[in-house]
């Protein structure tokens, strides 16, 4: 069994399969996380680059913590400290980069499309740690991957993602993931925040906190994108939240063992009250515990050895 | 080889094993992935059955130090290992169903260095093939198998195959486990 392609892109071209192999894989890799010493000798000698145009510390860290535990080197580049800045364009900063033959190139990008456009230049394997509000494929793994270790299986949930939908790109790859994997999706949000046609993507939409969320097995919330809020998609940070908070009491309308999840940074008493950030059903950082073994395992899926031999 | 004969050669193997260390003081016992596992279990019982002692047992899955993974652009499925106790101290005994060039057992070998510091690490196979490509031999043997390099060497268990047996497929027309 291996994956397809020799990037990782979006959950779009994905097939079932491909998203169940490394779901499974994932959970292999969790184990090395809990040793006393957290480092398996697998991709020895490899070079993974971080090309990260947009801030990020958890998918950053993340992506390094699993290329390292995997004893690869990993180098980071942001946008601030590249030559990107001194005018290069992106396609030529890939190339250069190409040139030093790493072996895995992970691009986060504001642009939607950046890394498929560099996926199709360089011979390396390409993965999408986020482009603009498009896809953001290891996210929406990790997602389902936390979703089916508490709930067993994806098929047949309730899923509601309520939020910022129109700009995020969580909640677009988690669309295309967990409707391939049979669960049924309700989006919650303003209509403002609601993109057009999105209903096309086989999901239900409210523009009720409350309804969104009703009889749901999984509520996932979506942070407010501040720094792209130029539209004046709600009149104040206040309004926003008292209809589109999670709290104490609108969660009640979700299943009792309904999972609180959330792709994080959080903006607390935004989108999400701070008392069910941190309860129970919360599963805010078994996420981010996951994103790393998730990680480990696509990268150790994509890293490729030319021909098959096996 | 048949049901009878593993059981014995296992049987045989378990009280070599007592008899080398005086007991199972400190004995730990670590299946190898796939079969290894099942064949640790039952050395396990056979050993604690005599000693009347509980024997830690660990699974080991190796694949992350296989030295020709990089190289594969298929990867083989994962499993877990789950060694859920420390090794320090402890007096490890590595068990796999064949022994053919020995390049699992170095792999074995880090994977469990990676854990902890264990005593010693013993090494007993069900079967040994020959054909060794690194300086490794194993303690304890249960059957050993002249074959040329390309036969097949196939151990079956029931708790996975649904028989025992270890049968030599002359060429190499069976389907590659």
């Amino acid at each position: 069994m291996k994956l397809a392609a020799k990037d990782l892109l979006g959950i779009r071209e994905m097939s079932v399969a491909e998203i169940e192999l490394i779901l499974d894989t994932a959970e292999s890799f969790l184990e090395i996380s809990t040793r006393d010493i957290k480092k398996v000798p697998t991709l020895r000698g490899k070079t993974i680059i971080n090309f990260f145009f947009e801030a990020s510390t958890r998918t950053r860290t993340s992506f390094e913590i699993a290329g390292k535990r995997l004893s690869a080197d990993t180098i980071n580049i942001s946008a601030s400290t590249s030559a990107l800045i001194k005018g290069e364009t992106l396609l030529d900063t890939a190339k250069n980069l190409e040139a030093m033959n790493p072996d895995i190139v992970v691009i986060r990008h504001s642009a939607a499309g950046a890394p498929h456009s560099i996926a199709k230049r360089i011979k390396q394997g390409v993965i999408n740690a986020g482009d603009g509000a498009h896809e953001h494929p290891t996210q929406a793994l990790l997602d389902m991957m936390t979703i089916r270790q508490k709930k067993g299986a994806l098929a047949g949930l309730k899923v509601a993602i309520v939020g910022d939908i129109a700009h995020s790109r969580v909640a677009r790859s988690n669309i295309y993931g967990l409707t391939k994997m049979g669960a049924h999706i309700t989006l919650g949000a303003p209509a403002t925040m609601m993109p057009m046609g999105i209903a096309q993507m086989g999901v239900n939409i409210s523009y009720s906190l409350e309804e969104a969320i009703t009889d749901a097995d999984v509520v996932m919330m979506l942070r407010v994108q501040l720094e792209r809020q130029n539209r004046h998609t709600f009149p104040s940070l206040r309004e926003y939240a008292s209809r589109y908070c999670l709290n104490t009491h609108n969660i009640k309308n979700a299943k009792e063992d309904v999972l609180i999840m959330h792709p994080g940074p959080l903006n607390k008493g935004v989108e999400i009250a701070a008392d069910i950030a941190d309860s129970p059903q919360s599963v805010i950082l078994e996420q981010v515990t996951n994103g790393v073994a998730l990680r480990m395992a696509v990268l150790y899926l994509l890293m490729g050895g030319g021909d098959d031999a096996n | 080889m048949d049901a009878q004969g593993i059981d014995r050669s296992l049987a045989r193997i378990a009280h070599a094993i007592l008899e080398k260390y005086g007991g199972v003081q400190d004995v730990a016992i670590i299946g190898v992935r796939t079969r290894g596992v099942f064949l640790a279990k039952r050395l396990r019982d056979i050993m604690t059955l005599v000693e009347n002692r509980e024997i830690p047992l660990g699974v080991l899955d190796i694949t992350l130090y296989r030295d020709d993974l990089t190289k594969m652009r298929k990867k083989p499925l994962m499993a877990k290992t789950e060694i859920p106790f420390s090794i320090d101290g402890k007096r490890l005994m590595l068990i796999d169903d064949v022994l053919f060039t020995g390049r699992t057992v170095r792999a074995a070998m880090d994977a469990l260095i990676d854990f902890g510091r264990p005593r010693s690490i013993g090494l007993a196979v069900l079967v040994d093939r020959g054909h060794r490509e690194l300086p490794i031999h194993a303690d304890f043997v249960g059957l050993r198998i002249p074959s040329t390099f390309e036969d097949d060497v196939v151990v079956r268990l029931s708790e996975y195959d649904g028989v025992d047996e270890v049968i030599v497929m002359k060429t190499s027309k069976v389907k590659k486990r």
